[in-house]
């Protein structure tokens, strides 16, 4: 058995250097070096087309989901080998698709077997490009408060209302949706799980601006939107399991699990920017900032290894997610006061003739939303000292 | 590496704290306390030496057990979360750290097994300012025509008062740090003992002319420094697996209390100011696991950066211990600050064993000395 993977292992290695493009090997600079897929998929490169077509010709789209939806079959074993060999030449993902890192996983565990027909096979061929419609202008932090709603209509569902933060809505061909089915049960019971065409007459989108510029969030709009009832997933009124289920995967997308850190070293950057006497910063009480974000910055990815080591081995380490995405975001967001600290008045350009003006200033900007989206930091912390904790309510 | 413990490691955590909880509990700390700061428990001493934990980190060639440190490390952390006093610690991380790591046979072969036997114990001598700093000494050896006569003072020797002989560090004439061996008994050997808050007995030593044999060195030349900072790097990781104990004790406490404790009608863990305080403690808590035990697997594989990862762990248990014990004795309310329940003892300990081999300043500062900054 070890043998077969250590030779799956050079299989892999052999087969990525000889199909990853160079430039698909480079770390991720700006929105064009991501694919998202879709109808309308549009290639920013030729390497990226080239990159995408054969990682779907090998079926490593998603190589550990099951053949039968178009997945590699990869065992576990297998599927590690092939994400640390990926690492270790630094091969882009060939699609970045919140199918396959947040839907997907929810279609397993609670779709019927013709609705994972239908549409996890359209995720592994990138065909779908799918979004999230969870918050609401009046459901934030309260997700369970959504309004939105969806009435029974005999063949269909006509649902009415409109959601907010939906990422790439105007680009999407398919939302994934919470709705409410019983306005009369108590909030988290009359939610339901519904996957809505974008396509569909009555579906409306408007691009979101942030404190940092131009944005992928939208708000999304449903007036009188006809939905067969074939797509709803899992039971009605029981949507609510399947979205905090999908949180728990959100949660660690955000807080930057299973993701390579190609980010310079803080310290590096401040070596270059300020001034030094004998080997040291000059400015002792910024070296200290430095040090201590740097110690916690490092042992938290020790954390995320070690936690996944111990998920290895059979413990659950579903309740920690949100000790993930508390602790993940949080350290981003101070990297980023500290990065402004260092860079000094060169952080504050907003725009101006160099390529890449502007950059870390709006990269700030942006750092403020991490610690809200996916459930602010509060709110994680009440799922730490509840779910694990067990504190009474 | 993965950072998990294997069967053999887990089975030694279990029988760890099933063997304390039976034998010493906390009570019996409040206990030797209570009879007049008793430094340790022999019996219990003896047991412990049975038990193998004085044997799993000394090589096979010394009959010892090659265990490893991240089994002493489980060890350390059960004793830590039973406030265990023993000299495990003194004797074996330090003693036997300078001893295995030494070129001098003719010691090592004398005091391995009496270490690992439990039949003599062994202090080491290294502090001399209040502040830890281990380049700043200035007790000296000076070279004479039978070996070396020490002269100096020595401050926060562990489980010195009793201690069979000392690990003295001076400079040699070339200025250059030795360590040396110095039965207790002999001449021009003083010994003073204070108690600290966490009422552990800790001395105070002077050496006044005392003269050594060639064969009393146990660092050879020029190699002085680099078994000095064998032994520091081993302490400072050691006492934060000690620390991690201390750590899940004070906290598991803390938040049973929370579960239990009723205020204006309703527990006190149902308010939210409290909840938030003792889930971002969670989260420091689950940073410290991983450093205790990537520092343990770094001296057990020979880590070529077990300095900053010691420098890691300790700043990082430094100020979560100090975090953790703080907020323990806060959310204890009034009941904390009484010496009728055992969080105090927690927290006192928590003083000491961060200052021990460098504080989490000593230990940012250095950290970010090796990273060049």
């Amino acid at each position: 058995m070890k043998t077969d993977l250590e030779d799956f292992r050079l299989e892999t290695r052999k087969w990525l250097e000889e199909n990853c493009p160079a430039s698909m090997r480079k770390p991720i600079k700006d929105s064009t070096d991501y694919f998202w897929g879709g109808r309308n998929a549009s290639f920013h490169s030729e390497d990226q087309k080239l990159w995408f077509e054969r990682m779907l010709e090998k079926k490593w789209i998603v190589p550990y989901w099951d053949t039968k939806y178009g997945g590699g079959g990869l065992s576990r074993e297998e599927n590690n080998i092939l994400t640390q060999e990926m690492t270790r030449l630094g091969c882009r993902k060939p699609i970045f698709s919140f199918g396959i890192s947040m839907l997907g996983p929810a279609l397993h565990k609670f779709a019927n077997e013709d609705q994972k027909m239908r549409f996890l096979p359209e995720i592994t061929a990138g065909k779908t490009w799918w979004c999230q419609g969870y918050s609401e202008p009046n459901a934030g932090s309260d997700l369970a408060g959504l309004q939105t709603k969806a009435e029974d209509k005999g063949d269909h569902y006509l649902v009415n209302g409109s959601k907010v933060w939906t990422s790439y809505a105007n680009k999407a061909d398919w939302i994934f949706c919470l709705v409410r089915t019983d306005f009369d049960a108590p909030k988290h019971k009359g939610i339901s799980f519904l996957l809505i065409d974008m396509a569909t007459a009555g579906v409306s989108t408007r691009p979101i601006k942030l404190i940092s510029g131009k944005s992928p969030f939208c708000e999304t709009f449903f007036d009188n939107v006809k939905v067969p009832k074939e797509n709803l997933i899992g039971t009605l009124n029981e949507g609510w399991s399947i979205a905090k289920y999908l949180l728990t995967h959100e949660r660690q997308m955000i807080g930057g699990v299973g993701e390579t850190d190609v980010r310079k070293e803080l310290n590096e950057i401040a070596k270059e920017s300020l001034p030094m006497r004998d080997g040291q910063l000059v400015d002792g009480v910024l070296r200290n900032e430095i040090a201590v974000q740097e110690m916690n910055d490092s042992i938290f990815n020790m954390t995320i290894q070690r936690i996944m080591d111990e998920a290895k081995t059979g413990v659950n380490a579903g309740a920690l997610s949100s000790f993930f995405k508390y602790y993940g975001t949080e350290q981003n967001v101070s990297r980023m006061e500290l990065m402004t600290a260092i860079t000094g008045s060169q952080g504050l350009i907003w725009e101006g003739d160099e390529k890449e003006a502007g950059n870390q200033a709006r990269l700030f900007c942006r750092s403020k939303g991490n610690t809200i989206e996916g459930g602010t930091s509060e709110i994680q912390l009440g799922i730490i000292a509840k779910r694990i904790l067990n504190l009474p309510s | 590496m993965a950072l998990i413990l294997n069967d053999e490691q887990k089975m030694l955590k279990d029988s760890a704290n099933e063997f304390l909880a039976l034998n010493a509990p906390v009570e019996q700390f409040r206990t030797l306390r209570d009879d007049n700061y008793t430094p340790f428990d022999h019996d219990l001493w003896k047991e412990i030496v049975e038990m193998g934990w004085t044997a799993l980190t000394i090589p096979e060639e010394y009959n010892g057990l090659a265990f490893g440190y991240v089994g002493l490390g489980q060890v350390l952390e059960e004793m830590g979360k039973k406030l265990t006093k023993a000299p495990l610690f003194s004797s074996i991380v330090l003693g036997g750290t300078a001893l295995v790591h030494s070129t001098n046979e003719g010691l090592k072969k004398q005091w391995i097994p009496a270490l690992m036997n439990g039949n003599k114990r062994i202090a080491f001598a290294q502090d001399e300012a209040s502040y830890f700093d281990p380049t700043q000494i200035e007790t000296t050896a000076k070279t004479t025509k039978n070996g070396y006569v020490i002269n100096g003072h020595k401050k926060m020797v562990i489980d010195g008062q009793g201690a069979d002989a000392f690990l003295v560090v001076a400079l040699t004439d070339e200025k250059e740090p030795a360590l040396f061996l110095v039965n207790a008994t002999q001449q021009g050997v003083s010994i003073k003992n204070d108690i600290l808050l966490d009422a552990g007995t800790y001395s105070t030593l002077s050496f006044d002319q005392v003269a050594l044999s060639e064969n009393d060195r146990v660092s050879e030349p020029s190699k002085g420094n680099a078994l000095i900072q064998q032994i520091n790097t081993t302490a400072a990781i050691c006492l934060s697996a000690e620390m991690m104990g201390v750590i899940h004790a004070a906290y598991s406490q803390t938040i049973a209390y929370l579960q239990e404790r009723q205020q204006f009608g309703k527990r006190i863990g149902s308010y939210q100011a409290l909840q938030h305080r003792a889930a971002k403690l969670f989260c420091e808590i689950e940073l410290c696991k991983s450093i205790v035990i990537k520092a343990l697997k770094g001296l057990d594989e020979g880590a070529k950066n077990i300095d900053e990862l010691a420098s890691l762990a300790k700043a990082k248990l430094g100020l979560t211990i100090k975090e953790t014990t703080n907020e323990a004795m806060q959310m204890h309310g009034g009941i904390g600050v009484t010496d009728d329940v055992n969080i105090g003892f927690y927290f006192k300990r928590a003083r000491v064993l961060q200052h021990l081999f460098g504080d989490y300043n000593y230990h940012l500062n250095r950290y970010a000395k090796i990273n060049k900054y």
